[in-house]
């Protein structure tokens, strides 16, 4: 039969299905091959914190969600446009995020009666018009893979193994996408175990011959490409760009690079990536707590590495004390915080922006520190580059916030070269006879670094408090008084190194968005979207949070309201009224998910209209 | 990686005569109590590292927080003073960052016991190439004298008093049971063998346990003279030495004997042959030996309890990357940035 071509421009996919059933490599491969095609793409997994959950129940639901398009996507997608799911209970999950008219395209094989009565449906949704307001396709899919790998004579759960790529070949046929790339995965991957290869390859196949040519699928989409810089692409997610941002930083900076850490969701694939780095030199240690993670690298640090320590909240509030001690004893050091939904264990898996305030001031006594905050999952390769730049530079530890979003998340990233990127300034002692451990640049404030092993630059310092210049332990009440202004001085004097902050939109008005984080996606949405239906607005979005750009009080003395969405009770909200005694327009989720650009859309709608 | 410009080069070349105690020796009063035994362990450490041909700057001296902590103030090399029970890991990361340093982590039972135990036994576990100086006085004195995880059942402290409950640590039996490879105890008051043990660690590649037995004056005077005190030491203490029984006694008359895998007290009779003998390379026996006092009632044994060898975290961790590179090559970074599933945009 003649199939119909439908053109978009924003389509939003999510494969479901158990914990077991393959979809966080099904979407991997997905949105590889989108992006590899020339769409933008945007994706987030979405699993539970549970390793294998029971099978079939709602609990145990893993789902990828695809975003992609042909202009700049941003965010992971608001409503989903096709769901493939492998499971009844995978559909139930996903119904309250379907988009009207949206496409199920489910694995009939998984609506068993014990499948139903673990996803807790009392009678079979796909037979008593429970999904009317979608198009279903329910496919049994093990019975056409049954038939497909006969030959094979596989046992049966292998073959339900294959329904995965199965799901993907529909995909692929459905959105007019080439195979080629992910056969080339599967042999690279599988090539030895010749029929997991075999199978896998054949299912693809199947699923997009059975979708090509079954009538209940009269038309597939084109999605056009968006018009991209030329260069080399990949996707990446945010962790695997923090862990690459880290060894570019070091080998830009000729350091070693030494991480210090202890597993913790959702910031452990940072030490998984840099674990495997050894060709580049990364020095680890898997630490035995989130104490000695950070203690380690501060040593670490004190003897010339470029150090970081990796960790989520948690974790962080374990890491404070030593805190203190890198920024009593001005060592470099990189913290990178991936956020998560708290208090106390709170919700692991799921994103919040909730420890600002903890970077901020979360240390006993006056102990200032730079945060910055990546807006993107490209952004924490730039994010962690820059936080290193300072930490080298200013002889301080440094946060880098990034979230569970954007450590997870991926988006096609333009790879930079070394080349391309910003050069270091170290500052490491170089004169014995002048040398003082807490003689500092005239301009910057930073001490000079002395690593022990070099002659001449024996000193003992520690976390007592110093006396200025010469480092010697001291308790005398004006010297405490000018460490702690110096120690603060130095940090706001980091401001030279912030970029001044860019508004997106009207220079001056009524209404200024302010954002930080991984809210960059869901506002820059919405902000387009608005101001192209012809509203007077303004953007500015934060990435350092401590020192705020130099400008940032003068725009905002500009505006008239300040609107402030952030996955927290109002913490950046709290930064502003204090440091520019402005009054703001807070808007707080805490979800454990990210803003979706409707949510913003709904509430600017409201401010817009005269509300406040 | 550090820049070593002509200047410095300048003054490496200065630095070539012998050193001594006094290069060692800060400008810093040393403020502990007038008779506190840690003095003892700060001379003879400062005795020790002139002689064993390794330069001033390699050292690098780190503790946490508590009394023997201030330690690192008084030696003129390196010196990191940490946070309380945080000095081995960093003294682990100062370690892997610069295998090439000899790092010496101060530390007391406080410090070490309580709120760095965990610490402990995974930098033993690890085999880090530390030498670690547990200064042991049985009391928090820093504080001001609350009983400590070393302190004996039934002392009465600060905050025990109607007595400590808690059972103690035997540091020694618990660094063996961590995965020591050299585990020594010793004590302030004989700055002799003091001296042969921390130069025995010093030796030591790998972790080297070294438990010093240090009087307290203020809280805990007293504490450690029946097996430190010339009236009592010989017929409380034992000396360990390698391949030799475990004679002691005034008249060297009695004998350590295993009797039903428990090792009991005998006078010696000229039957030798079923002594037990010391043997540095032998885990069980040194068990055994670190137990037989606390446990048994038998003489407190000094000395090296375990001396073996094992490849240290830092060498393993350094050897993996030198391997890979062999292998591989140096990683170029924009390979790595680029990664293997990229794609072209012309």
């Amino acid at each position: 039969m003649d199939k119909q071509v439908v053109i978009t421009n924003d389509v939003t996919v999510r494969f479901a299905g158990d914990s077991g059933d393959g979809m966080q490599m099904t979407g991997t491969l997905f949105s590889k091959n989108s992006g590899s095609i020339g769409t933008d793409v945007n994706t987030f997994p979405d699993y539970p914190s549970e390793i294998r959950p029971p099978a079939d129940t709602l609990y145990g639901v893993s789902a990828y969600q695809v975003h992609f398009g042909s202009k700049k996507m941003n965010t992971m997608g608001d409503k989903i446009d096709v769901l493939f799911a492998m499971n009844a209970a995978s559909v139930k999950v996903n119904i309250p995020n379907l988009n009207k008219g949206a496409i199920i395209i489910c694995n009939e094989a998984g609506f068993g009666p014990k499948n139903l009565k673990l996803a807790q449906y009392e009678n079979n949704p796909l037979l008593n018009g429970e999904y009317s307001d979608y198009t279903v396709h329910a496919i049994n899919i093990p019975e056409i893979m049954k038939e497909e790998l006969k030959d094979l004579s596989l046992p049966l759960n292998q073959i339900e193994r294959t329904k995965n790529f199965f799901a993907l070949g529909i995909a692929y046929w459905l959105f007019n996408q080439p195979l080629e790339s992910t056969i080339d995965w599967l042999k690279n991957k599988f090539g030895k175990k010749i029929e997991i290869f075999e199978s896998n390859t054949r299912a693809l196949k199947a699923g997009y011959e059975f979708a090509k040519n079954d009538e209940s699928f009269p038309f597939y989409y084109n999605v056009p490409k968006i018009k991209q810089k030329p260069g080399i692409y990949r996707n990446i997610t945010g962790n695997e760009a923090a862990a690459l941002g880290l060894v570019a930083a070091a080998k830009k900076a000729d350091l070693s690079l030494y991480l210090g850490s202890y597993p913790i969701t959702p910031a452990t694939e940072i030490l998984h990536h840099l674990s495997g780095y050894k060709q580049y030199g990364v020095k680890i240690l898997q630490a035995e707590d989130e104490i000695a993670g950070i203690a380690s690298a501060i040593g670490a640090s004190f003897a010339g590495n470029l150090a970081v320590t990796t960790t989520s909240g948690p974790g962080l509030s374990l890491k404070v004390e030593s805190m203190g001690l890198a920024v009593i004893m001005e060592l470099p050091l990189v913290i990178v915080d991936v956020q998560r939904a708290g208090p106390s264990t709170g919700m692991p898996t799921k994103p919040e922006q909730s420890d600002l305030l903890m970077s901020m001031w979360g240390r006993h006594g006056e102990a200032p520190m730079p945060i910055i905050a990546a807006k993107s999952a490209n952004d924490c390769f730039y994010a962690s580059y820059e936080a290193a730049k300072i930490a080298l530079k200013y002889m301080t530890p440094v946060m880098v916030l990034s979230d569970g979003y954007l450590a997870q998340g991926t988006e096609p990233w333009l790879v930079p070269t070394l080349d391309s990127l910003p050069e270091f300034e170290l500052n490491i002692a170089k004169n014995p006879d002048e040398y003082k451990p807490y003689k500092r640049d005239p301009e910057t404030l930073s001490r000079e670094w002395a690593h022990p092993g070099t002659p001449g630059f024996e000193h003992q310092i520690g976390g007592l408090e110093k006396e200025n210049i010469t480092g010697i332990v001291t308790q005398d009440p004006k010297n405490h008084q000018l460490m702690t202004e110096l120690r603060a001085q130095k940090i706001d004097g980091i401001v030279r190194d912030v970029p001044n902050a860019v508004i997106e939109g009207e220079e001056s008005g009524d209404l200024l968005i302010l954002g930080w984080g991984s809210s960059y996606g869901a506002i820059k949405n919405t902000f387009d979207k608005l101001v192209e239906q012809g509203h007077k607005l303004s953007f500015v979005h934060l990435r350092w949070l401590n020192p705020f750009p130099a400008n940032l009080g003068e725009i905002l003395s500009k505006f008239k309201r300040i609107f402030i969405p952030e996955m927290n009770m109002g913490q950046l909200s709290t930064l502003i009224k204090t440091k520019y005694l402005r009054d703001v327009l807070g808007y707080h989720k805490m979800h454990g998910k990210p803003f979706t650009a409707l949510e913003i859309e709904i509430e600017l709608m409201k401010l817009l209209n005269g509300g406040n | 990686m550090t820049n070593i410009d002509a200047k410095n080069n300048e003054y490496m070349l200065q630095e070539i005569q012998p050193l001594t105690a006094k290069d060692f020796k800060t400008d810093l009063d040393v403020r502990w109590c007038a008779g506190c035994g840690d003095y003892s362990v700060l001379a003879q450490l400062q005795k020790l590292f002139p002689t064993l041909g390794i330069p001033r700057e390699k050292f690098t001296v780190v503790s946490g927080i508590g009394c023997s902590s201030r330690f690192p103030y008084y030696v003129n090399t390196y010196g990191f003073h940490t946070m309380h029970g945080r000095a081995l890991p960093v003294a682990s990361g100062i370690k892997i960052a610069n295998p090439d340093l000899s790092v010496w982590v101060i530390t007391g039972d406080g410090d070490g016991m309580a709120i760095g135990g965990n610490h402990f036994i995974h930098a033993i576990r690890r085999n880090m190439d530390l030498k670690i100086l547990l200064l042991n006085n049985e009391i928090y004195s820093m504080t001001k004298g609350q009983y400590s995880p070393t302190t004996q059942q039934n002392s009465k402290t600060k905050s025990s008093p109607f007595g400590v409950v808690d059972y103690p640590f035997n540091p020694i039996a618990l660094a063996l049971g961590s995965g020591a490879t050299f585990v020594a105890r010793t004590s302030y008051s004989n700055p002799k063998h003091l001296n042969y043990i921390l130069k025995r660690a010093a030796e030591h590649k790998g972790i080297a346990f070294v438990e010093i037995y240090s009087n307290c004056v203020i809280f805990t005077d007293g504490i450690f003279d029946q097996w430190t005190n010339k009236n009592y030491i010989d017929e409380n203490a034992v000396f360990l030495e390698d391949a030799k029984p475990l004679i002691f006694g005034r008249e060297k008359d009695k004998a350590i004997v295993i009797d039903n895998f428990t090792p009991k007290e005998i006078q010696l009779s000229g039957n030798e042959k079923e002594l037990m003998i010391h043997n540095e390379k032998n885990v069980a026996l040194a068990q055994m030996i670190a137990t037989m006092s606390h446990d048994n009632n038998l003489p407190r044994p000094f000395g090296v309890f375990l001396d073996i060898e094992k490849p240290s975290y830092d060498e393993l961790i350094n050897h993996q990357i030198t391997k890979e590179i062999e292998r591989k090559g140096k990683g170029n970074v924009d390979d790595l940035l680029k990664g293997s599933d990229f794609w072209e945009i012309s």
